[in-house]
């Protein structure tokens, strides 16, 4: 158990970090971190894994399975590896009205991979994601924090052939 | 209609209104400054209530009256959360809003905060706009160091911190008091009412939820007076609203709209929409968010009755599901005849299928046979009595849940059936018509029905 935790323990600066969002919340209602405190998780590690869950659950005084039922609710927890680039598309109404359903056949040709499959040389993995509130942009994808939006066939080549290098 | 007023988003276009000084330059905080300095806390709830002002997220509610709910039990803390969840397919006005101009919303939640007492307030935020909370927390690091928040704002006593929450990818958590579980670390299951937040809402405290559009007319309104914000707008529909147009229009995005504007002139007119792109007609609009029934052309240009439709709660809703539908977040989204209306519904379905927390059974269960229907009669393995099915199926979900996800899933489908079900009954007649890439339902097509 202790070694596991080793190598899921946060960076000192993201141990600072959760400190400082626990003291966001009243006293006792330190559950309240667990949101933002598993995004911090995978910003580190990319996704969270059930060590990472556990770990998270001993920083913030909860059960285990407190964490383990949030993490499997929210959608953009991974809960297994990924890619180095995850690309989530928007595959709801407007997006694919405004012609979302080619671009993202064109995405997956491009990278010879499936929803929901890791390229190769483990670079990138390709999601499928419910509205991302830019529909009059669309079609849109995201890479962590980063919207590409009005998205073409040559506007993902260019993407790709940008985060290839 | 004239050049229409801005409340909110008249400074937008001003390099640098992101930054505190340049939001203060066009007169940022002025509202707040009178409020603090000049108002009690149930004055400025006075003021929102002559607004009629009402509750841009979807609902509708008058927000001064929301307000006026708030319990003020002696010793308990009360809290204000602002719910930045944007979720519903076809809006982006909050996102919109919230990346142009944070301290917009960041007045509008201290002013709010001091009428309602709140001295911990929240804007919670859905986590894919990451990269928006950021801009919210720097806006918030300014408002500090300016003295706008913290202890004993502008030496009037009054303390308040503002805590930005990110959500972590669930549309349920729009829903207040999913929200709220959310915030308090746990799923977004919607919680029974009663108890209502107004009494029992964040960790079991008096709590008021607000959208982030609703918060953000609040320094225009200290600045310019309730009366003044109700004369603008039509009859009860006061005020201006955020609308997010997608879809098959020349030019989508986010307008600030005088409440009343005719939706004819919204579509076509230059200065907003201008009109359907090139070479293609207006087929059906979905007029506030993916979860208001989809309406044909010819009525949401015109009521049943023959009167022009007007971009207001009252007149979108004019005649009942029947021929009318909803302002709703004001999630504009135009298809042209391009758009095939049973593989629309079929993917609006399997979102809501996809957004069910899966508390209640009709929903649960519901939304999974409404999606499975769809998919089998848009990949041509529909059979007649699938149709109505599916109104069966809706009708069972709507009414029966603990939140409205069970009625936002229902509406969609229920309306499309209504409306378009000759395109319904061709999949079903002609699958091997229907299945073929980019098949439409039209006037062609509909020779070989009949």
């Amino acid at each position: 158990m202790h070694n596991m935790t080793a190598t899921v323990a946060f960076t000192p600066e993201r141990l600072e970090k959760v400190k400082e969002i626990i003291g966001r919340y009243p006293e006792g209602k330190q559950k309240s971190a667990l949101l933002p405190v598993l995004h911090l998780a995978q910003e580190q590690h990319g996704w969270v894994s059930s060590e990472t869950m556990d770990y998270v659950a001993e920083l913030l005084n909860i059960q285990p399975v407190e964490v383990y039922e949030v993490a499997t609710f929210y959608t953009m927890f991974h809960l297994e590896p990924v890619g180095k680039h995850v690309i989530e598309y928007c595959r709801t109404g407007p997006c694919c009205t405004m012609g979302g359903e080619e671009v993202y056949a064109h995405l997956r040709e491009r990278l010879g991979i499936e929803t929901g499959e890791t390229t190769a040389d483990g670079k990138f993995t390709i999601k499928e994601v419910e509205c991302l509130a830019a529909c009059g942009w669309g079609p849109c994808f995201q890479i962590r924090e980063k919207y590409y939006m009005h998205l073409t066939n040559q506007k993902v080549d260019e993407i790709i052939d940008e985060l290839s290098k | 209609m004239a050049e229409s007023i801005k409340i909110l988003t008249e400074h937008f276009h001003q390099e640098g209104i992101e930054k505190l000084d340049v939001y203060k330059k066009h007169g940022g905080y002025a509202g707040l400054e009178k409020a603090l300095k000049t108002m009690s806390p149930e004055q400025v709830v006075e003021e929102v209530k002559t607004s009629g002002v009402r509750g841009r997220g979807g609902a509708g509610f008058p927000m001064g009256m929301k307000w006026g709910f708030l319990a003020k039990p002696e010793g308990v803390p009360r809290y204000l959360v602002c719910n930045g969840d944007e979720s519903e397919p076809g809006t982006f006005k909050d996102h919109y809003l919230m990346m142009k101009c944070p301290h917009l919303l960041i007045e509008g939640m201290i002013i709010s905060s001091f009428a309602l007492g709140a001295n911990t307030s929240f804007i919670y935020v859905r986590g894919e706009l990451m990269y928006v909370i950021n801009i919210l927390e720097k806006a918030i690091a300014e408002a500090k160091a300016a003295g706008y928040l913290g202890k004993n704002i502008l030496g009037t006593g009054f303390d308040l911190e503002l805590v930005v929450q990110p959500g972590g990818g669930a549309y349920i958590c729009g829903e207040e008091t999913a929200l709220l579980e959310s915030l308090e670390g746990k799923r977004g299951n919607p919680r029974n009412k009663p108890p209502f937040p107004a009494v029992k809402g964040l960790y079991q405290c008096p709590t008021v939820v607000n959208n982030v559009e609703s918060i953000a007319t609040t320094p225009w309104i200290m600045l310019n007076g309730g009366e003044a914000y109700s004369k603008i707008g039509i009859g009860r529909s006061t005020g201006t609203k955020l609308i997010s147009a997608s879809g098959h229009v020349k030019n989508p995005g986010v307008y600030e709209i005088e409440l009343g504007l005719p939706v004819e002139e919204f579509i076509y007119s230059d200065q907003y929409l201008g009109g359907i792109r090139e070479g293609h007609d207006l087929k059906a609009v979905v007029a506030g968010g993916s979860s208001v029934p989809i309406l044909p052309k010819h009525l949401i240009l015109k009521t049943a009755a023959g009167e022009p439709r007007l971009m207001s709660y009252e007149s979108l809703s004019e005649g009942g599901f029947a021929s009318g539908t909803m302002l709703g977040s004001g999630g504009f989204i135009a298809m042209d005849e391009t758009t095939c209306i049973v593989r629309n519904t079929w993917n609006f379905a399997r979102f809501y299928r996809h957004e069910s927390c899966g508390q209640c059974s009709p929903c649960r269960e519901g939304t999974g046979w409404m999606e499975k229907v769809l998919y089998r009669l848009e990949h041509g393995k529909g059979n007649e009595r699938d149709i109505d099915l599916l109104v069966d199926v809706a009708k069972k979900i709507e009414g029966n849940t603990i939140c409205p996800l069970g009625d936002a899933a229902a509406w969609p489908v229920a309306s499309a059936i209504r409306h378009f079900r000759e395109e319904f009954e061709w999949h079903v007649r002609h699958p091997e018509l229907a299945i073929a890439p980019g098949a439409v339902f039209n006037k062609e097509t509909e020779a070989v029905l009949n």
